[in-house]
């Protein structure tokens, strides 16, 4: 098995367990946050321009994990360093 | 498929090379200044308003409101800087929708560049508002050995800052992208219209963020709570 056969192999891999395994945690947290604003809420209508405002900073904040994920499965699999260097090492 | 518009080279004049990022920059930059200073020669205080003063107004009106329930004072001093990178952000955002625009936000460059300007706006205006002695001395709170961690946190936030705009945008032109191969037509259209709404909720998200910062780096210690204890603070214990 050569290496770059092995360097495709193993980027795929990650990058589906990468934003497979990314995508979880942050998708568990939102629905968590997002059900604590709805309660909150309900409860004081009157705060609801308030605790939407943080609703959707702290969404933004809990989503760029899993952006991160995403990103660094991009890497992966369209600007992967270690493949264009053993391609070019290698040739076409 | 490119995940930059960085590498999209428009034209190459010697080392100066012109990419669709800096060119879609100077397009949305060109045209917000020359929308503001149109509205701007114009201005009224009639009854009756041009549109585009009306449309002036409420944005600026609606982001001191927002910079002013954030950050909990006064607006004006944070209200050019921040507001600058919401129009900014929110516009070339929005511009996507143009065919052929390539949003300048979904390239790393110009959201670090972003994320910096707010990591060196900080310390500005909390050295501005509170003098640099006092500004400094909250790395060393709670103790001085929380200094490499502060400066650690300093640096972590403006990545994220960068990679966070980077990301959600340039997230939705891959997904585009993909569902273009996938099911043409129909689906691709409203994932289109969906990134509009993620487009200025990254921009707002920006804007919060960049005024939590400065409103953290000007007043974090100006609200004291109320001590129980009626005795004088000791200098060794502060919060």
């Amino acid at each position: 098995m050569d290496a770059t056969l092995l360097i495709a192999l193993a980027s795929i891999i990650t990058a589906g367990l990468t934003i497979s395994i990314g995508t979880v945690g942050p998708a568990l947290a939102e629905g968590r946050a997002v059900a604590q604003a709805l309660a909150a809420i309900a409860q004081q209508p009157d705060e609801a321009a308030t605790l939407s405002r943080s609703l959707f900073v702290g969404l933004a904040m809990i989503e760029s994990t899993a952006i991160y994920c995403f990103v660094v499965a991009m890497i992966l699999i369209f600007a992967n360093p270690f493949w264009n260097h053993f391609v070019a090492a290698t040739g076409p | 498929m490119t995940i930059s518009p960085d590498q999209i080279v428009w034209f190459e004049f010697g080392v100066i090379r012109i990419n669709a990022t800096l060119l879609f920059t100077w397009l949305v930059m060109a045209l917000l200044a020359l929308g503001a200073w149109r509205i701007t020669r114009r201005l009224s205080s009639d009854a009756t308003l041009s549109t585009g003063q009306h449309l002036l107004e409420v944005l600026v009106l609606g982001m001191r409101d927002q910079v002013r329930d954030i950050a909990r004072q006064d607006a004006a001093p944070y209200l050019p800087f921040v507001g600058s990178l919401f129009i900014f952000i929110a516009a070339g955002n929005l511009l996507a929708i143009v065919p052929g625009f390539e949003p300048p936000t979904g390239s790393l460059s110009t959201t670090t560049a972003l994320a910096l300007c707010v990591f060196i706006a900080t310390p500005l205006y909390g050295i501005r508002q509170r003098g640099w002695r006092a500004y400094f001395r909250d790395y060393l709170e709670p103790t001085p050995i929380m200094l490499p961690l502060n400066l650690v946190g300093e640096a972590a936030r403006t990545l994220a800052l960068a990679v966070r705009l980077y990301g959600n945008v340039m997230s939705g032109a891959v997904v585009g992208a993909i569902l273009l191969i996938i099911t043409p037509l129909f689906f691709p259209v409203l994932m289109h219209a969906l990134e509009l709404l993620t487009g200025v909720i990254q921009a707002y998200i920006f804007a919060v963020l960049a005024t939590v910062y400065l409103a953290a780096a000007t007043a974090a210690h100006d609200i004291r709570r109320p001590s129980t204890a009626p005795n004088p603070p000791a200098p060794d214990h502060s919060e």
